[in-house]
């Protein structure tokens, strides 16, 4: 017999967004289990350096309707404008809380939270320079997520610490009941029984050869929908951050360029200005990223291979890097051998960030097509952070916005959860042949004897999607990468693990957390095939301009057959009037 | 390179051993994290240890090392004596090979309630801290609770259920040196005991192998020095 545990609410996911949903439930004394591969702290948002964006106006004269106005244009006009709208009202008072729950935010002279610039920001739609991320030094992230993890240690949220979910229980009615999980330390698997189940497992750039994230970066939920029969929405569309050290793939922040920091091609050449002649450094994400690119690809590249570009921040002084930026001179010293208050920092464009995800609302409900519309939601189904598709980011995301999203739609999810399970106050009977398909799934990693290993056939995927589905894209190159990916994939069958302990076994944890990435690759290039156009983080050379004509809409990924569908951008906002989509240059 | 890796599995019958480890790798700009990683896919499937960010943030690969606690994923493999000695961190018990069991750790963490207290009713905005204020906390709310410190630290490995050691006690400190919080008075009640605080004799070894660069025996120092104040 299966243990299993009956709660309110279960949460998959200890990063940002799981642990500010948990907070919600939690206080409002609900029973509310946390489960997290990792302990909750070594999730990925501790990653996170330069900040969390809301338009306090502690530096510079600034409104939340200017950020979001960015944040549409930064989006490519393909972010919902009813979403944006929301992220960005509520992102004063999100931040307010966060520095209320104790979180040590940089303080200006006159005591107020210390904001820094960072790219694709204005004052006056499109104006001045704007200065909007809230900091605490360089390690924002660390921040909100020890604070957060805090916060729920005084509200006694029940954290199961090092357990893996495996897949989503939905009854034949299509409600979700809970999840399947299995405890790492004992290898014995668990149920969770819930009327309300968050995902909150964050992204996927594991796909990736070269990726920013940390290895747990798997996908675990989107794997678990895309089992369920779900879509994925938008899976084209993943930042590659400007700035990685090469090889490593280290973050090294946009706050180093909001602080006054700037890239120099092999020339020593402060090449930006010719690609955004008015933001240079701090152009968008996806701007910057071509930008070096092309200089790499025209033989202005650093280095014996041509295959970086310098960042500088000599200039700052001494002082302000050990006080703004210490993380990074850490990193830098560490990964890249290089101390900035003497030495450029080599960077390359990095796979960084998932735009698309699990498709969400404003509540973070799930939503899919189903009988009357596009966007139905999944009963008893929640999504928050970057896993989630709601869509506040659209084709690009813009620097500080992520923090946000987790802590906005954190909230959000969570208080939508609190009515849901007022109004759904029985459960429903328990799909038992649901849970055994996922036993079924888990008891497939003790079959020995296999001819493929789970390393080698990641480590072709990653291959894959580094060559095929990089800042630039074409018809050709994703066909091929296709094809490849689908050799690779089918020989998953042959695949076997060689270590069958019960106990802490990361063998089949890395299994399992394949079988996640593989079918992410694959949305990510099928998506990336049909959409003819170029927007945002998504360039294809073959059809370089943006085509509002067709392709305003959000692409829906579903695994069976490949399938594809779309829904039409949200261009209302909640209360103001529409951004008009236009041409997007910084 | 050659290894000398801590296994053990509570499967497997016998005791923990020692298990040799020899492949081809480059140690050119790489860590300790990158070869076990190397042994693991493509040597071992069965070594087994925590990891995360790979970037010393996250605090998962806490390791010892030659003898010394460390995170793996900074620690640089060239200028390391071979074979290269890795075993769990100190005095925790052994889930299986290089982890240990944090639930010690983590218990002594939750017991200096590491959450600000400030019963005040919130204001529109932010609370005002000054720059000095606000430079209080630094070289505290960095800590990353790898655990490499208060498993380096004598008077843990005495008294771990009793001595709360230093990651838990420079977490304590971080929140009565934050000036927006008003529970110093409780927070001192709590530490003012012979085992909690005072079994901190002054090593040092927590400062010695910080991986963050933090200093838990000042912050300890600096709770000694609250409480004679209030005696006084």
């Amino acid at each position: 017999m299966i243990p299993k545990r009956r709660f309110d609410a279960v949460i998959v996911g200890g990063g940002g967004a799981g642990l500010r949903a948990a907070l919600q439930l939690a206080e409002a004394h609900l029973k509310v289990a946390l489960i997290s591969k990792v302990f909750p702290t070594r999730s990925h948002t501790v990653s996170a350096q330069g900040g969390i964006t809301a338009a306090l106006a502690n530096v510079s004269d600034d409104n939340w309707h200017w950020h979001m106005y960015d944040t549409v244009k930064g989006s490519d006009y393909l972010g919902d404008q009813d979403a944006i709208e929301f992220l960005c009202r509520n992102a004063s008072s999100a931040v307010y809380e966060l520095e209320h729950m104790g979180l040590p935010f940089s303080r200006l002279d006159n005591g107020k939270i210390y904001q820094r610039p960072f790219g694709g920001q204005s004052q006056n739609y499109g104006g001045a320079q704007a200065i909007r991320t809230c900091a605490a030094a360089d390690r924002t992230g660390h921040a909100l997520l020890h604070t957060l993890y805090q916060r729920n240690i005084a509200a006694r949220t029940q954290f199961f610490d090092e357990f893996f979910a495996l897949d989503l229980i939905r009854d034949a009615d299509g409600y979700v009941l809970g999840v399947t999980a299995m405890e790492i330390e004992s290898g014995e698997p668990w149920v969770f029984e819930a009327r309300t189940t968050l995902l909150a497992t964050g992204g996927a750039c594991r796909i990736f050869r070269h990726s920013t994230n940390a290895h747990i970066n798997t996908g675990d939920g989107l794997g678990m929908v895309l089992r369920a029969g779900l879509p994925l929405e938008d899976m084209e569309f993943w930042q590659f951050h400007p700035t990685g050290i090469p090889e490593v793939g280290s973050l090294i922040t946009e706050a180093v360029r909001g602080e006054g920091g700037f890239l120099v091609n092999k020339l020593g050449e402060k090449f930006m200005a010719n690609y955004a002649p008015n933001a240079k450094d701090l152009a968008s994400r996806d701007v910057v990223s071509r930008a070096i690119a092309q200089e790499i690809r025209a033989g202005r590249g650093c280095g014996v291979h041509g295959d970086y570009v310098d960042l500088k921040i000599e200039h700052l002084g001494a002082e302000k890097i050990k006080a703004r930026l210490p993380g990074i001179r850490e990193l830098s010293m560490q990964f890249a051998g290089a101390d900035p208050i003497t030495d450029p920092i080599p960077v390359t464009p990095t796979a960084h960030y998932m735009m698309g995800g699990i498709p969400s609302n404003l509540h973070g409900q799930v939503v899919s097509p189903a009988h009357y519309g596009p966007e139905e939601p999944v009963p008893g189904l929640y999504a928050a952070g970057e896993c989630a598709c709601v869509s506040v980011h659209g084709a690009n995301r813009l620097g500080g916005n992520s923090l946000l999203d987790l802590v906005v739609f954190g909230r959000a999810a969570g208080m939508h959860m609190i009515e849901y399970l007022r109004e759904n106050p029985i459960p429903r009977p328990l799909p038992l042949a649901e849970v055994e398909k996922s036993m079924a799934r888990l008891a497939r990693w003790d079959r020995r004897g296999g001819t493929e290993t789970v390393a080698g056939l990641r480590g072709e995927m990653q291959r894959v999607m580094q060559d095929h589905c990089g800042v630039y894209r074409s018809e050709a190159v994703l066909l091929a990468g296709l094809e490849k990916l689908t050799l690779v994939a089918a020989r998953l069958t042959d695949a076997a693990i060689h270590d069958h302990s019960k106990h802490f076994n990361t063998a089949r944890l890395e299994a399992l957390e394949l079988e996640n990435l593989l079918p992410i690759a694959r949305a990510t290039l099928v998506s990336a095939l049909a959409r003819t156009e170029s927007r945002g983080a998504h360039s294809r050379e073959d059809h370089p301009g943006r085509d509002d004509k067709q392709w305003l809409r959000h692409s829906l990924y579903f695994c069976q057959n490949d399938q594809l569908d779309y829904k039409p951008v949200k261009l209302k906002p909640l209360t103001v009037e529409t951004f008009q989509p236009k041409e997007r240059t910084y | 390179m050659r290894f000398r890796i801590y296994r053990y599995d509570p499967e497997s019958i016998g005791k923990p051993r020692m298990q040799d480890y020899e492949i081809e790798f480059d140690p050119q700009g790489k860590k300790v994290l990158d070869a076990l990683i190397a042994l693991k896919d493509g040597l071992d499937e069965s070594l087994t240890f925590r990891r995360s960010c790979r970037e010393g943030v996250c605090g998962s690969d806490g390791v010892n090392v030659n003898g010394r606690n460390v995170l793996a994923c900074v620690t640089p493999l060239e200028g390391l004596k071979q074979p290269i000695e890795i075993r769990p961190l100190p005095r925790l018990p052994v889930i299986r090979d290089l982890i240990v069991d944090m639930a010690q750790f983590y218990q002594h963490y939750r017991a200096v309630k590491p959450y600000l207290i400030n019963l005040e009713p919130e204001p529109e905005s932010e609370r005002l801290q000054s720059p000095e204020e606000r430079a209080e906390l630094d070289g505290l709310w960095e800590c990353i609770l790898c655990g490499c410190c208060t498993t380096s630290c004598p008077s843990f490995w005495w008294n771990p259920e009793r001595f709360l050691g230093p990651a838990a006690l420079l977490q304590g400190y971080r929140f009565i040196a934050d000036s927006r919080d008003q529970a110093s008075g409780e927070r001192l009640d709590f530490l003012e005991d012979p085992y909690r605080l005072f079994r901190c004799h002054g090593i040092m070894n927590c400062v010695e192998v910080c991986p963050k660069g933090l200093n838990p025996t000042q912050a300890i120092g600096k709770i000694k020095t609250l409480l004679v104040k209030r005696a006084l």
